[in-house]
């Protein structure tokens, strides 16, 4: 029932969409609506789901710190001056209600509020910080689809049918391998072999544009692995299909039969489950930061959670939250593109 | 293709789950022994801080003078420990949601999926940070937060499982019966769900151990004094340019353990996986056998001695023979397993690459099928029809370019002139709408019409055969008796040999010339369709086929249960001058 080496919210997600495959159609489209837009409709309320998720959870941070979170902020030596002026500072004194209503207003007004640490605004903090981790984020992603898809179908085509087994055999074992690997391990790793022992790329930092290498290739390496795994096993899958043999039965060039017939099919349940692995890929670039010293949200989140610089932790925690919303939305969008049948039935999460 | 292993549910040790346990256990070990005689060594300060690999410290000190061999094993305590704790954390508290709400109404089991679902989405890391964030650093603190970040997937795992279950009628009587609900739990969802379950813990335990050594390495988890791998790299990560062999040991401490829990899940997975230990053969290229001595020049296909076999020598096919002549249908019967689809299949080349194929001839007009032939040839030459017109079009794409394909690649007519062409070959078979189906996806349209327009694709190429694969199997009776017009249309008007293979013997005798009975491989009968029509036929299999169809055969029937394995596979004696020709193989 579950594939082998797979994150088990990647069986989740696997798991889904193949029920999902087979009811395909069974849900019928609200009357009056063309598919995109019950599809549209039907989307929004994961959306909005997972926006009110986000919102609770980080407004819940505060209040559930254990003990007083005033004293928590000022730390042990803290007059009790200090520790009131926290308190007013975050709304402490006003009940829980009026703290989330208040919370609430703030973030539709852009407000993420002050930094404890550094007394300037908290939007101020992510806009300068943003654009590291995007950088790294958005090539990462780029490089573990161009590479991943294209990879995953060679080996799912040379492997058809039990051929080469050699192969099957050492896909499985190098990229079982790589996922086995924490990230922070490979970008070490990587730091040994290329910065110290070859001395060909930049160690840390984001002064130059070498210094990007070592951080995306770090990003990159176990999303690749874990989705040429699922592209090789949809490649499988989908040339046993009948429509492939139908496009075998019109003599199709092998290339014409690969791209334009077996992709689009296989792309439905790899773009399903890329969605999350590339929103992991966020989780993973706060790693990767803290090992390049790469100045983003990650690194900077971290030294937030040691100075308990709440404000700071809430509004990148927001950040990162909508980013993961808006990659399972824009996969939504072109799996719709893609495979039309998935207006029918939409997957409920987001 | 697969090899049935008597003992179906065998538990099989692979490689991989050996060596898993193997290295685990050699962890587990270490995690024991290694604290109680390298704590010194591991912790105690001295006055060689930042040495090299030498004799007394093979892998050198750290800034404190502490051996760091020592320290990287003595890590491995710490490491498995938490991993443990934060595993059975996720895997109780997701069981115990994913298995309640299947207790609970179903509109508070929706609204919770619906937040697992939302939940799941997000990166764990995210949440994980959150809640280290709420608790503070420390060792338990990161336990805490992997573990409730994990529970959301493990949860939806448990609830998929569990829907299924819960579904089944032993649950459903329990539940009758008033047995209780924690009760129903425990007795019938939990055991049915044990190996599926062991095999994610497997899977969790692999994922915390990183995340877990993740959190405590960008320093939010295990702090000074203690530590961890993930502690240790965070530390090494300092002096790596005058220290890069710091890094290495936890290093590969960390990967043997994530490999080695990797291992186990996999190897669970595989060692419980019913449809495990595939077994392929290699594929074999046909055999070249001399040429038939006594060719039908007049037949349009001519089929000698076909056999078809599996890679590991299972005959699928068993040297059969026939010929059809240009304009004429033939018919081919029997039931599933019979052969008739191998053959036609060997005959459009399209049979899968690992079956073996030999014949003595293997024809179409001039063109020998045995070898590989010209694709467009072979496109334009022979039309094919499938039996689940559902499945055999692509559904990502649209009708007409499906529709059109042929002609475009093969025909190297433009995409407008393929256009107009299909359209009005979809009008001529009575489509409606033909420009609108064009556009559509295949979903969209009925059996019946993506069949018709399947046989209309076959016909803008002038094909000289047709082979329809029980085209009117998947459909209706009323869409059937429609298709069967259209093919027997094309071939009155056209003059199109066919090839019809069918199950249905009451399908074949309305349309075909010839009708040829296959079964086990061989075939057993041939009929003209007059014969069949009289109901002159000799084989008690054929009588059994007829009997079994009494629509067609009208003479009253007692309904005849006939297995083919009661009959000697000897084919009757043909009388059928035109085939009269083909049926020396023997065995």
């Amino acid at each position: 029932m579950t594939e082998p080496t797979m994150l088990s919210k990647e069986a989740v997600i696997l798991e889904e969409s193949r029920t999902q495959g087979a009811a395909a159609g069974s849900r019928g489209t609200p009357r009056g609506l063309s598919p995109w837009g019950s599809y549209a409709l039907r989307r929004a309320g994961g959306v909005v789901l997972s926006v009110a998720l986000l919102v609770v959870v980080t407004f819940f941070m505060v209040p559930l710190i254990p003990g007083d979170p005033a004293v928590a902020v000022a730390g042990a030596d803290a007059t009790s001056e200090q520790i009131e002026a926290i308190r007013q500072n975050l709304g402490l004194n006003q009940p829980l209600h009026l703290q989330f209503i208040q919370y609430l207003g703030n973030l539709v007004t852009g407000n993420l509020g002050e930094s404890f640490a550094y007394s300037t605004s908290v939007s101020t903090i992510i806009a300068t910080k943003l654009p590291f981790t995007a950088e790294i984020a958005i090539l990462g992603i780029l490089v573990t689809l161009l590479v991943s898809i294209p990879a995953g179908m060679a080996v799912g085509i040379m492997t058809r049918g039990g051929r080469q087994k050699w192969m099957d055999v050492g896909f499985g074992m190098l990229t079982g391998f790589f996922q086995a690997v924490p990230q922070y391990v490979i970008a070490t790793m990587l730091v040994v072999v290329f910065a110290i022992v070859l001395k060909v790329l930049p160690a840390a930092g984001a002064a130059t544009l070498s210094s990007l290498i070592l951080p995306v290739v770090g990003l990159s390496i176990a999303p690749i692995c874990s989705i040429s795994r699922v592209v090789r096993r949809e490649t499988a899958t989908v040339l046993e299909q009948d429509y492939l043999r139908t496009g075998r039965g019109w003599r199709l060039p092998a290339l014409r039969l690969y791209a334009r017939h077996a992709l689009p099919n296989l792309m439905t349940t790899t773009l399903t489950l890329a969605g999350l692995v590339l929103a992991g890929m966020l989780g993973g670039a706060i790693i990767i930061e803290n090992v390049f010293n790469w100045p983003g949200l990650g690194k900077e989140i971290v030294t937030a959670i040691i100075n308990k610089d709440y404000p700071v932790i809430q509004g990148i925690i927001l950040v990162l939250g909508f980013l993961a919303i808006i990659l399972n939305l824009l996969v939504d969008v072109i799996l719709g593109i893609i495979d039309p049948r998935t207006l029918g039935g939409g997957k409920s999460h987001g | 293709m697969a090899e049935n292993h008597p003992a179906k549910r065998r538990f099989r040790w692979t490689p991989g789950l050996v060596l898993g346990i193997v290295l685990m256990t050699a962890m587990v070990l270490v995690g024991l022994l290694a604290p109680l005689f390298l704590s010194d060594a591991a912790e105690k300060l001295t006055a060689n801080p930042s040495q090299g690999p030498g004799p007394g410290h093979w892998l050198g000190t750290d800034d404190f003078g502490r051996d760091v061999l020592a320290r990287s094993l003595v890590a491995t305590r710490l490491t498995l420990l938490m991993t443990a704790a934060a595993t059975v954390i996720a895997v109780v508290g997701g069981i115990l949601i994913g298995t309640f709400i299947w207790l609970a109404p179903p509109r508070i089991r929706n609204a919770v999926l619906r937040v697992i679902d939302a939940a799941v989405a997000y990166p764990s890391l995210i949440f994980a940070l959150l809640i280290a964030a709420i608790l503070g650093q420390g060792a338990w603190s990161a336990v805490l937060a992997i573990a409730i970040a994990s529970i959301p997937a493990f949860a939806r795992l448990t609830a998929n499982m569990a829907a299924s279950i819960s579904q089944r009628n032993y649950v459903s009587t329990a539940r009758l019966l008033g047995v209780p609900g924690p009760r129903i739990i425990t007795r019938h969802m939990l055991p049915n769900m044990a190996e599926p379950l062991l095999v994610l813990t497997a899977t969790v335990f692999a994922t915390t151990l990183i995340e877990l050594s993740s959190l405590s390495f960008i320093g939010l988890g295990v702090q000074n004094p203690e530590y961890d791998f993930g502690r240790l790299l965070n530390e090494s990560l300092v002096n790596i340019y005058s220290q890069p062999l710091q890094a290495v040991m936890p290093s590969i401490m960390i990967t043997v353990a994530g490999l080695s829990a990797m291992l186990i899940g996999d190897g669970l997975a595989a060692a419980t996986d019913p449809r495990g230990g595939r077994k392929f053969g290699s594929v074999k290229t046909a055999s070249e056998v001399p040429a038939s001595l006594r060719a039908d020049t007049q037949s349009l296909v001519e089929v000698n001695n076909l056999t078809v076999s599996t890679p590991n020598g299972v005959p699928l096919v068993k040297g059969v023979s026939l010929s059809i002549h240009p304009g004429e249908v033939v018919g081919l019967v029997g039931e599933s397993g019979s052969g008739k689809s191998l053959t036609a299949m060997s005959i459009a080349g399209l049979l899968p690459e690992e079956l073996t194929v030999t014949a003595h001839s293997l024809r179409l007009g001039e063109l020998d099928l045995r070898k590989k032939n010209d694709p467009r040839t072979l496109a334009t030459s022979i039309g094919l029809v499938y039996q689940d017109p559902g499945t055999s079009f692509n559904p990502a794409l649209r009708i007409g370019s499906q529709l059109t394909e042929v002609s475009r690649v093969h025909l190297r007519q433009s995409r407008k002139a393929a256009y107009g062409r299909m359209v009005k070959a979809l009008a001529d078979i009575r489509i409606t709408q033909p420009e609108t189906r064009m556009g559509q996806h295949p979903h969209e349209l009925s059996g019946g019409m993506l069949q018709r327009a399947m046989i209309a694709s076959t016909l803008v190429t002038d094909p000289r055969l047709i082979i329809a694969d029980e085209p009117t199997t998947a459909l209706d009776v009323t869409v059937q008796a429609d298709v069967l017009r259209q093919f027997r249309t094309i071939n009155r008007e056209m003059g199109t040999a066919m090839l019809f293979i069918s199950h249905d013997i009451g399908v074949v005798q309305a349309l075909c010339d010839k009708v040829i009975v296959m079964n086990g491989g061989k075939i057993l009968e041939r009929l003209t369709g007059a014969q069949l029509a009289a109901g002159d036929v000799r084989h008690p299999y054929t009588k059994a086929l007829l009997a079994a169809t009494p629509s067609i055969a009208e003479r009253k029937a007692e309904l005849v249960s006939v297995r083919a394995e009661d009959f000697t596979y000897d084919e009757v004696p043909d009388e059928v001058p035109s085939t009269a020709v083909l049926s020396e193989g023997k065995e």
